[in-house]
């Protein structure tokens, strides 16, 4: 340790710069599906931890959806005390490896971090990280307290971040909880969609283990409204209460003509085929995904599910990765650091681009698409200057293999097989949004079937409301809402 | 992990397997399918439930060996085990008294049909089957599909037994015969479910066909399984299987289809290779 964090001015601290994360080479990262940051070492950590000024009126914490005593746990860093740090973050979030990972900080904790005026935010999402990890790496698992049984039993659907955040604080509360979940996979997005080298399985499985040994009981292979209702959850197996986390559902597609063809394929279908069936390893796993070796791939969409895409195409092999986005690229929606590693990684980006049609043979395979260039016209209505094609700039893109990225629908299932849950025009389930209970009792929803597609934070935020909720409600204590 | 209870070679490279499945076994609904997983690092494929018995806590499903997956799954005996099974998926056919039905098996579509037209028979139809096969030897469900028609013809390929032809000029002779058909169900190859739409299209016969595109997960969220219907994207694990047959767009159904031809083949001959056991049958 260089400096001592008790007795270091705050000058001294405004001088360290931000500690750069340590990464793999992009020119060696883009052919594999390790991860790319490798983690701050406890040195860097604490030097990082050293830069967080203590502000009187910590404003990070407001910018975190999930209001993590930001401060706090990076004071327990600065002191070396980083078991401290993960017991400070897990009274907020019971996922810091994950959101460490994958919260777009620069939108939130790190975006109104004071430092950030004048210098780089504090890293605040990298100190996340490593005190999950080190929680993880070092075995010394924080397992929970648990309040004595109280006997209600809670049926969670769906085991994305919604569902697992709302299921470990039913737990704590003394509840039986019961988890089922769709896929043969438990995990939801951070799963199926999220790549292995944003953010490891292992992480995921190893919260999984922690939340098994809290007693939660999980359920594969259960679609619930075709294998077992709501109704029936409630009626006949005893749940006194249930919580709805499905995730978002259909993609949409452009509708452009063309899109039928043979190679084009949704950002879902190939992330699940490549992270959800291992498709990277066949033959050796039996689940074949498109050959993108010496290939051009485009994706459409700017998105995080765009970049994990097309980062996902170059590491199969793609010869040229496209990425075709009708706005710029300070419009796009992804994490910041996302786009920047995929520039790294050789992704070619083609901005202020629509496609208007795809092209195939007489097999009726892709071939090209053809795109149209844009330019940034008058601001519209939400000051945001909106694209314009740009007259006669018409031309063909060849590819091999076209993934649409522009978002999805809402899984109907769950309207079609409770007819007493009300859903928007969108088919998002409503709820009040203080207490996340649906317009059915003791029914409860949050994460992105209520939202559309968001953020992981948001919906382990969502988890935890209706899971406190639930909690008031089962024990007869519950304060009446009635603004919706 | 899902129990075999039983399992039987109807015909050479097509068994029917009975699995402990209890939930799925209550809900089902003719038409509906399950999605299979035989192993770890093993693909989802569809399956229809052909039958199910809910006191028993089990469903039937008839695979036909198509490629690796349903070769494995033609292997296993009672007592073995598949690491998944989920559902039950899609929509239920959609069941009532047309008057008179036909419903239409070609090969293993047969079994896809049969929980259909057992439905069809059960909401009052007058109910006719038309089963084809390459050959005697493939003739699969013949008595099964006796119990639940009041007229049933067999057709074969080559002649060998029952019709001789396709299962289309058995349709087209009962058309031409005057009998007042209200109701057709097809299920089987493309070509052959084309066919039936070509067949009965000039007499406005409502058609039903189901489709057979790739699935991954089957719950509606790849988009893996879209289909264009009457110019319109459909997504066949959760709008279908079954769809008017007179507006699917089975060209575009077959050349999708072929997407993984390489690697399908790739896979079934590193399996072959790993077994070189002679399929029994
Ligand atoms: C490729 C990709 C990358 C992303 N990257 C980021 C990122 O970097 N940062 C970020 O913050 N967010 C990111 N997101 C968004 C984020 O993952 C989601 O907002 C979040 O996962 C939503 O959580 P959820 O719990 O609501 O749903 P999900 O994670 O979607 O989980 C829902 C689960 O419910 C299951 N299910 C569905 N229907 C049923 C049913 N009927 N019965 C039983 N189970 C059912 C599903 O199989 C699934 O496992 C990304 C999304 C994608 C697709
Ligand atoms: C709703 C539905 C119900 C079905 N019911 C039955 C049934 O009751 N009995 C039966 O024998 N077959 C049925 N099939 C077809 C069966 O799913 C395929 O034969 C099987 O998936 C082939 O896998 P494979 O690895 O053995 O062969 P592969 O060598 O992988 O493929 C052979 C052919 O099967 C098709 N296919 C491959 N993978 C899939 C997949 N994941 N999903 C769908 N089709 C695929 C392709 O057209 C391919 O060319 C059904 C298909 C669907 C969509
Ligand atoms: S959970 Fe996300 S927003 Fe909150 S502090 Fe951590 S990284 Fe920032
Ligand atoms: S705003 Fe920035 S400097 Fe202030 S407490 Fe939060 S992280 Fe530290
Ligand atoms: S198989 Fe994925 S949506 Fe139908």
């Amino acid at each position: 340790m260089i400096m001592d964090a008790r007795n270091i001015t705050t000058k001294e601290r405004l001088a360290i710069p931000r500690q750069e994360m340590p990464a793999q080479d992009p020119d060696i990262r883009k052919g594999n599906f390790q991860e790319v940051h490798l983690g701050l070492t406890p040195e860097l950590a604490q030097m990082e931890a050293l830069r967080c000024i203590q502000c009187k009126d910590p404003v990070c914490i407001a910018g975190c959806p999930v209001n993590i005593k930001i401060d706090q746990f990076i004071k327990l860093i600065a002191e070396g005390n980083f078991m401290g740090a993960v017991r400070k973050i897990k009274e907020d979030n019971v996922l810091p490896a994950i959101c460490g990972r994958v919260c777009p900080q620069e939108d939130q904790c790190e975006k109104v971090c004071v430092i950030g005026k004048k210098r780089e935010p504090v890293a605040i999402g990298n100190l996340e990280r490593f005190v999950g990890d080190y929680e993880r790496l070092t075995g010394q698992r924080v397992d929970p307290e648990m309040e004595p049984p109280t006997g209600k039993k809670v049926a969670i659907i769906g085991s994305g971040p919604a569902g697992l955040s709302c299921a470990n604080d039913l737990a704590r509360f003394g509840h039986k909880v019961v988890v089922f979940e769709a896929l043969h996979e438990l995990g939801g997005v951070l799963m199926y969609g999220i790549p292995e080298f944003r953010l490891p399985k292992e992480i995921v499985r190893d919260e999984l283990d922690g939340l098994r040994r809290m007693g939660i009981e999980f359920r594969t292979d259960v679609v619930v409204g075709r294998t077992i209702t709501i109704d029936e959850l409630m009626e006949e197996e005893g749940f006194d209460a249930v919580f709805i986390g499905v995730g978002a559902g259909l993609p949409w597609f452009m509708g452009i003509p063309g899109e039928n063809l043979v190679g084009v394929l949704s950002a879902n279908e190939f992330l699940t085929r490549v992270n959800l069936m291992k498709a990277y390893a066949f033959p050796s796993s039996d689940t074949p995904v498109f050959d993108c070796k010496g290939k051009s791939v485009a994706v459409f969409g700017g998105g995080n599910t765009a970049m994990d895409a097309v980062r996902t195409a170059k590491r199969l092999g793609a010869k040229h990765a496209y990425i075709v986005y009708r706005r710029s690229e300070a419009e796009m929606p992804a994490r910041e650091e996302e786009i920047h590693h995929a520039q790294k990684e050789g992704i070619e980006f083609l901005l202020l681009n629509i496609p208007l049609e795809f092209i195939g043979d007489e097999k009726a395979w892709l071939t090209g698409v053809k795109c149209q260039k844009m330019e940034l016209g008058e601001p519209d209505d939400s000051g945001r200057r909106k694209p314009v094609p740009v007259e006669g700039s018409e031309y063909l893109l060849p590819i091999d293999m076209a993934v649409i990225s522009i978002g999805n629908g809402s899984n109907p299932l769950i309207k079609q097989t409770t007819p007493d849950i009300e859903v928007s025009r969108k088919d998002t389930i409503v709820v009040n949004v203080n207490t996340m209970e649906t317009s059915k009792e003791n029914v409860y929803a949050g994460g992105d079937i209520v939202t559309g597609g968001a953020t992981v934070i948001l919906a382990m935020g969502a988890g935890r409301t209706a899971a406190a909720a639930i909690n008031e409600k089962l024990a007869g204590t519950a304060k009446h809402y009635n603004e919706w | 992990m899902y129990r075999i209870v039983s399992a039987i070679f109807l015909a050479e490279n097509i068994k029917k397997i009975e699995i402990e499945a209890p939930r799925i076994a209550k809900k089902r609904k003719a038409g509906q399918f399950v999605m299979l997983r035989n192993e770890a690092n093993g693909e989802r494929f569809p399956l229809t439930i052909a039958d199910s018995d809910p006191e028993k806590g089990t469903i039937t499903i008839i695979a036909q060996g198509a490629g690796k997956s349903t070769r494995e799954l033609n292997r296993k005996e009672v007592g073995d085990t598949i690491a998944d099974v989920v559902g039950p998926l899609g929509t239920p056919s959609h069941i009532e008294n047309f008057g008179t039905a036909v419903s239409i098996g070609g090969g293993v579509g047969t079994a896809i049909a049969y929980p259909t037209a057992a439905a069809l028979k059960q909401a009052g139809n007058y109910v006719i089957t038309i089963n084809g096969a390459r050959n005697k030897d493939l003739v699969i469900l013949e008595e099964e599909m006796k119990a639940v028609s009041d007229e049933a013809y067999i057709t074969t390929d080559d002649g060998s037994y029952g019709f001789s032809g396709f299962v289309t000029q058995k349709l087209q002779e009962l058309i031409d015969s005057g009998r007042k058909i209200d109701f057709v169900l097809a299920i089987g190859p493309i070509p052959m479910m084309k066919a039936v739409a070509e067949v009965t299209r000039p007499y406005n016969i409502r058609t039903m066909v189901s489709l057979n595109p790739i699935m991954i997960d089957g719950t509606g969220m790849c988009g893996g399984c879209r289909v264009t219907v009457d110019n319109q994207i459909k997504f066949a694990c959760v709008d279908g299987p079954e769809f008017d047959a007179h507006l699917v767009d089975f060209k575009n159904l077959s050349d999708r289809n072929r997407i993984y031809l390489h690697e399908e083949k790739q896979s079934d001959e590193a399996f072959a290779h790993k077994c070189r056991l002679p399929q029994h049958t």
